[in-house]
């Protein structure tokens, strides 16, 4: 008995170390060196996927959803987007708030995907110290003949690594942006009506140009 | 002074609208500490009609033909029509520069419209930036702005769109300064100044449908962008964090 709770001590204690090793490993990668490797591979996916080129909407849904929305902070995102209402709303309805503002962001984005295909991205240096755990990293979209447009990513250090809670293009919030309306709707009709009304915009075709 | 106080039936009917006017003020100006963005839009019932006005101008009439610009016009050829008004605004972006003590930004527009105007047909090509020269971007909004004057109310004008008083007052200078207007001939200086129209809004048709898609409250949703976008370049790309960013 002895020696096979002896060993079942060991696998157990291998177990633990493997983990607690490769948990900081997996966190460890820097913000920077992230956004770097989602954007590139982003970029790849834009330009070599046969589906994204022919527009298949869905196809590019399940893509953002699969690779770029784990490295954002939903929560976070949609408590600053809500801003002071946020506070009064239960547990349940910052779920779904959270929940339909993800849809909104990735039905958006989706969209404009194709505009970014013919682009090149720079990556600022990141300015900042190592035991810092909120970060901004900056990018430039290098548009032929035309100004370059800033797009920065506010980053926040997360046990599951670092986690992006907001983007601005050329200076626009894509969080902020939403804060006036929010306000708005939560005035007139409480966090529930906002909710409708967010449901409502992602159950509707999408807008033609 | 005193004889206003005498209570003379007249001056009571004279004054009933100043009272009410006063007690409207003091209202908007009590909400506005309450609504967050009724401090930038203290005009906001008069704007949204505005921008209703400029939907449906806008929709039938500008917005088709920037449409049918971009749909019938090969592309080099829109390319050499923004390069031609990207270089009167880098002439603009250089004043600007000095204006706001900036001589690395003013050396750039300089150089740009110097080499532009000579070697590229008057700026229909643009060889500075082929070369690595950046453009400033500067205008007399953001001008005032680095001075230290306050944007004013927000303001949507039919045709026009989104701007501030301070911006808005920019945009006249730079209206009545701008080479076009000084065109002698009539018809080619209209016809310019309707080419810009066309091709200003045709490079925001795309920005345009993400609006489309992303606002539940398009008027809203162009507000805060527009000034986000507009307190971004007053301080070139980075502007002090807004304290209730965190709530």
């Amino acid at each position: 008995m002895i020696p096979i709770r002896r060993i079942a001590y060991a696998c157990a204690l291998t177990l633990v170390a493997l983990v607690v090793q490769a948990a900081p490993a997996l966190a460890q990668e820097a913000p920077d060196a992230l956004v770097k490797r989602v954007s590139q591979e982003a970029l790849d996916i834009i330009r070599t996927d046969p589906k994204v080129q022919s527009g298949d909407k869905s196809h590019i849904r399940d893509l953002i959803e699969a690779k770029i929305a784990p490295h954002f902070d939903m929560e976070r995102m949609t408590a600053l987007a809500v801003g002071r209402g946020w506070r009064q709303a239960t547990p349940e309805q910052k779920k779904r708030l959270a929940d339909e503002f993800k849809t909104l962001l990735i039905r958006t984005y989706s969209n404009a995907l194709d505009q970014y295909r013919d682009q090149t991205l720079r990556y600022l240096p990141l300015r900042t110290d190592a035991n810092a755990t909120d970060v901004t990293v900056r990018t430039e979209v290098i548009r032929p003949g035309q100004q370059p447009v800033g797009i920065d990513y506010s980053m926040e250090k997360t046990p599951t690594g670092w986690k992006a809670y907001d983007v601005i293009v050329g200076g626009v919030s894509l969080v902020t942006n939403y804060r006036d309306e929010f306000t708005q709707q939560i005035q007139q009709g409480g966090i529930d009506s906002l909710i409708k009304a967010l449901e409502t915009k992602n159950a509707a075709p999408v807008p033609a140009k | 002074m005193k004889t206003l106080f005498h209570d003379d039936d007249a001056v009571m009917r004279r004054r009933a609208p100043v009272r009410a006017a006063i007690a409207l003020l003091a209202t908007l100006a009590m909400s506005g500490c309450a609504l967050g963005p009724a401090r930038d839009d203290p005009f906001e019932p008069v704007n949204r009609v505005s921008y209703e006005v400029h939907q449906v101008v806008d929709g039938r009439i500008v917005k088709p033909i920037a449409q049918a610009y971009v749909d019938y016009t090969p592309k080099p050829v829109r390319q050499a029509v923004t390069n031609f008004f990207g270089n009167i605004d880098d002439m603009f972006s250089f004043v600007n520069d000095v204006l706001q003590g900036k001589p690395e930004k003013a050396g750039h527009d300089l150089g740009r419209v110097i080499t532009n105007t000579g070697f590229g047909l008057l700026g229909l090509i643009d060889i500075a930036s082929d070369a690595g020269i950046p453009k400033g971007g500067e205008d007399f909004g953001q001008t005032f702005g680095v001075w230290g004057i306050a944007q004013g109310p927000y303001l949507f004008i039919p045709l026009f769109g989104p701007t501030t008083v301070r911006d808005g007052s920019g945009w006249l200078i730079r209206a009545y300064a701008s080479p076009i207007a000084h065109i002698d001939d009539a018809p080619t200086r209209g016809a310019l100044i309707a080419l810009n129209v066309i091709d200003l809004r045709a490079s925001a048709l795309s920005a345009e449908s993400l609006v489309n898609q992303a606002a539940l409250d398009r008027y809203a949703f162009i507000r805060r962008a527009y000034l986000q976008r507009r307190r971004y370049l007053v301080y070139d790309g980075h502007p002090p964090p807004l304290k209730e960013d965190e709530e």
